[in-house]
């Protein structure tokens, strides 16, 4: 086990993947002379060469497209968006290319790319910038969907990623780059896509959450133990494929749920994950299940308007009391 | 035309509710007069509610498994389009499709201190059992355990019974409860219930037992398969006679004599019946039925026969008219086919007796002072004494065990 941040994990991974296999290559804005514009990609120029680490103009759909392009014929691309509220500007080349391509040609073709950024809210970055991109691309039949909230789940799922024959669209955290965590020295290690974790065992309520949330609820749990109340925590980490088991599981230990993420109320993910706990574990309820998310507004920037509408400690404290009769 | 209110309509001569058990027209279908509309399981059997109006329907207000009392709203007809809210909104329509308007307020004693604002009041229909609330995993726990969630107090929103209130609550003590499952009461069982409670509780029954050589019935009921079989055409199935269809035959005959025991209490007179119309009890799925065999004393046994087989069908299959199960005017319940030497039976109102049969035994009697091998019937007569005395109901036993023991009265009379 090595200690190392977030991002120095995927970092790690990349850079053992492109070691691994000539056809992975990296691109998007300041991943090269800059290192990176999170410092995620730093060394990796120096590394590998302008050749496989390339630094794109400000162009989202032009240079998403290449990629898709390049991984039609047999690259396997690491796309890096900014951000990936940035990544409306490609939409049209993700949604409409990687996801069909293999279906739309029959098997003929395939699209193994990998998009990475950090998403969701970051610290007063306004409206346009706290986007929770993951619930419009989760959407979509053809591309899996990633969040990982450690250093090691980072390296693991990365590295799954990139040897994926698929898209698959990795959803990192501003303010995970610098959390630190164990981390496998052992460079066969992945982890799977579609297996939940459980971030913290408890009988009494399941704090259902990904990415960097989980880490509010493992403080929510913190505080709940003071109250007596046993809270289990899971880190989905797979939005897509859906770990539906683990979601029976969870809720079959403690019959109540509380859905933790970021983004708006209406539609997505935490609303996909409610389906499936009321349809395939109905008769384990105690509860209705309950949902802390974005306020149904978007971001403002006013610092403590912006606290209100993040996902807080304190409002999931209040949606345990709920699904517990407490209050 | 006006949106009109289709009602729960009599659908046999005792029903005084009905459970819908399918519709066969969802809303938008058009309605011709005499159309199926639904089934509905009456306290008798499941009857078709056919149409008396006609245009489209425009809305189903008792979806399938509610109990509707007569006269309710069921379902509403009319012009596409046109609003039915004054309509739907009369207080005769069932209250059970309808969402819940308020919940129910917990009960005051158990209500914890720590419920800020109480639940309003409940308007939930006085007819209605009130419907249990409680969490999927209360549901699932007690089918577990065997436990009733209505002795349970909920301490959840709207009084939902929440886990947190089995533990709280003494009769759902996992270890003090036998699992048991709760069976909702069909339509037939309530019937039973209250029809049978009704004359255990006000018929003063009193009972009367006797032995019958059935020696002589049993040697002619094996002649008169034998003679079936061989009158029976080739390649078809010769006609079948029971000793129950033997007994019922001449059961008949013996009313015709003692004719006190062909009677009902009626308030302030005895009705004294003309006619022998014998009630059969048959076994069903789910209880029993008693389908009537009208006039028996003048019918022939092969016509008992051929009756008692026909009706006994009908009841299985849950077809039997409302008219083929009333106005009997007296009963025989043979368990003879389960191996029950004897039973007493309870009657069957407002008839004024009914008649118990055991089975046919094999069992050593005395004939001439000589121990031998015989068969033996026992009968036993329950009797509402309002209606018929000891010595009345014996003359007729007498009467009965007579014509069983020489048998052929019962082919000639």
């Amino acid at each position: 086990m090595t200690k190392m941040r977030v991002r120095e994990a995927l970092r790690a991974a990349m850079i053992e993947e492109m070691d691994r296999d000539p056809s992975v290559f990296l691109l998007g804005e300041e991943v090269g002379h800059y290192q990176g514009a999170y410092k995620v990609t730093e060394g990796m120029l120096a590394k590998f060469g302008a050749t496989r680490v390339i630094d794109t103009p400000i162009a989202e759909s032009g240079f998403a497209g290449l990629a898709i392009g390049a991984a039609m014929v047999g690259l396997r691309p690491i796309v890096e968006f900014m951000t990936w509220n940035f990544s409306s500007v490609a939409f049209d080349q993700i949604v409409n290319s990687a996801a069909k391509i293999r279906q739309m040609s029959g098997g003929q073709l395939h699209v193994p790319i990998v998009f990475r950024a950090p998403n969701g809210s970051a610290r007063q970055v306004g409206s346009q910038h706290s986007h929770a991109m993951e619930h419009f691309y989760a959407h979509v039949p053809g591309l899996k969907c990633v969040a990982p909230a450690t250093p090691a789940d980072a390296y693991g799922m990365l590295k799954t990623a990139i040897r994926d024959d698929d898209p698959v669209l990795f959803f990192e955290s501003e303010t995970l780059y610098s959390l630190s965590g164990e981390v496998p020295d052992d460079p066969a290690f992945t982890v799977p896509f579609g297996q939940a974790r459980v971030a913290r065992e408890g009988a009494d309520v399941s704090l259902i959450s990904y990415s960097r949330v989980v880490h509010t609820c493992l403080e929510a749990a913190d505080a709940l133990a003071k109250q007596g109340i046993d809270a289990e925590v899971i880190d989905l980490r797979s939005l897509r494929p859906l770990d539906e088991a683990a979601l029976v599981a969870t809720v079959s230990r403690t019959h109540r749920a509380v859905v933790v993420h970021e983004g708006w109320p209406y539609g997505g993910v935490g609303a996909e994950i409610v389906d499936r706990v009321q349809r395939l574990a109905f008769d384990q309820l105690d509860a209705p299940v309950e949902r802390v998310c974005f306020l149904d507004v978007p971001m403002p920037y006013n610092a403590a308007l912006e606290r209100l509408v993040i996902p807080q400690v304190d409002r999931v404290l209040e949606a345990v009391k709920t699904v517990t009769y407490a209050r | 035309m006006m949106a009109k209110l289709l009602d729960m309509p009599k659908l046999s001569p005792t029903m005084e509710e009905g459970q819908i058990a399918a519709w066969h027209k969802k809303v938008g279908d058009q309605v011709a007069v005499d159309d199926l509309l639904a089934e509905v399981e009456t306290d008798k059997a499941t009857m078709e509610f056919r149409a008396f109006d006609q245009g489209t329907l425009l809305a189903i207000l008792a979806p399938v498994g509610t109990v509707v009392k007569l006269g309710q709203g069921v379902a509403i007809v009319g012009v596409p389009g046109e609003d039915i809210s004054a309509v739907a909104t009369r207080r005769d329509v069932p209250a059970t499709p309808a969402p819940p308007p308020a919940p129910a307020a917990p009960s005051a004693a158990a209500a914890p201190a720590s419920v800020a604002a109480p639940a309003p009041p409940s308007p939930a229909p006085a007819s209605a059992p009130s419907r249990v609330r409680a969490s999927p995993y209360v549901r699932m726990l007690a089918r577990e355990r065997g436990l009733d969630l209505t002795l349970v107090t909920g301490t959840g929103p709207t009084g939902r019974i929440v886990a947190r209130d089995l533990a709280a609550s003494p009769p759902a003590a996992p270890s003090s409860v036998a699992s048991s499952r709760r069976v909702p009461l069909s339509m037939m069982r309530k019937t039973i219930a209250r029809r049978l409670t009704e004359s255990k509780q006000t018929v003063p029954h009193f009972y009367l037992k006797i032995d019958v050589d059935a020696g002589p019935l049993s040697a002619l009921r094996a002649q008169l398969v034998a003679d079936l079989t061989s009158a029976a055409k080739k390649g078809e199935e010769p006609e079948k006679v029971s000793v129950n269809d033997l007994l019922l035959r001449a059961v008949a005959v013996a009313l015709a004599r003692v004719p006190e025991c062909n009677a009902r209490f009626d308030g302030d007179a005895i009705v004294l019946h003309d006619r022998v119309d014998l009630s059969v009890a048959v076994a069903v799925a789910d209880g029993l039925v008693t389908p009537v065999v009208r006039d028996a004393a003048n019918k022939s046994v092969l016509e008992i026969a051929r009756e008692v087989r026909a009706l006994a069908a009908l009841a299985r299959s849950k077809k039997l008219a409302p008219e083929q199960m009333m106005d009997g005017t007296f009963s025989v319940s043979n368990l003879g086919m389960y191996g029950i030497d004897e039973f007493a039976a309870v009657i069957n109102p407002p008839e004024g007796a009914i008649l118990a049969v055991g089975r046919v035994r094999d069992e050593p009697v005395v004939r001439d002072g000589a121990v031998v091998a015989g068969k033996r019937l026992s009968l036993t007569l329950s009797c509402d004494h309002r209606v018929i005395d000891g010595a009345v109901g014996a003359s007729f036993l007498a009467e009965l065990r007579a014509t069983l023991e020489h048998p052929t009265r019962i082919l000639l009379s």
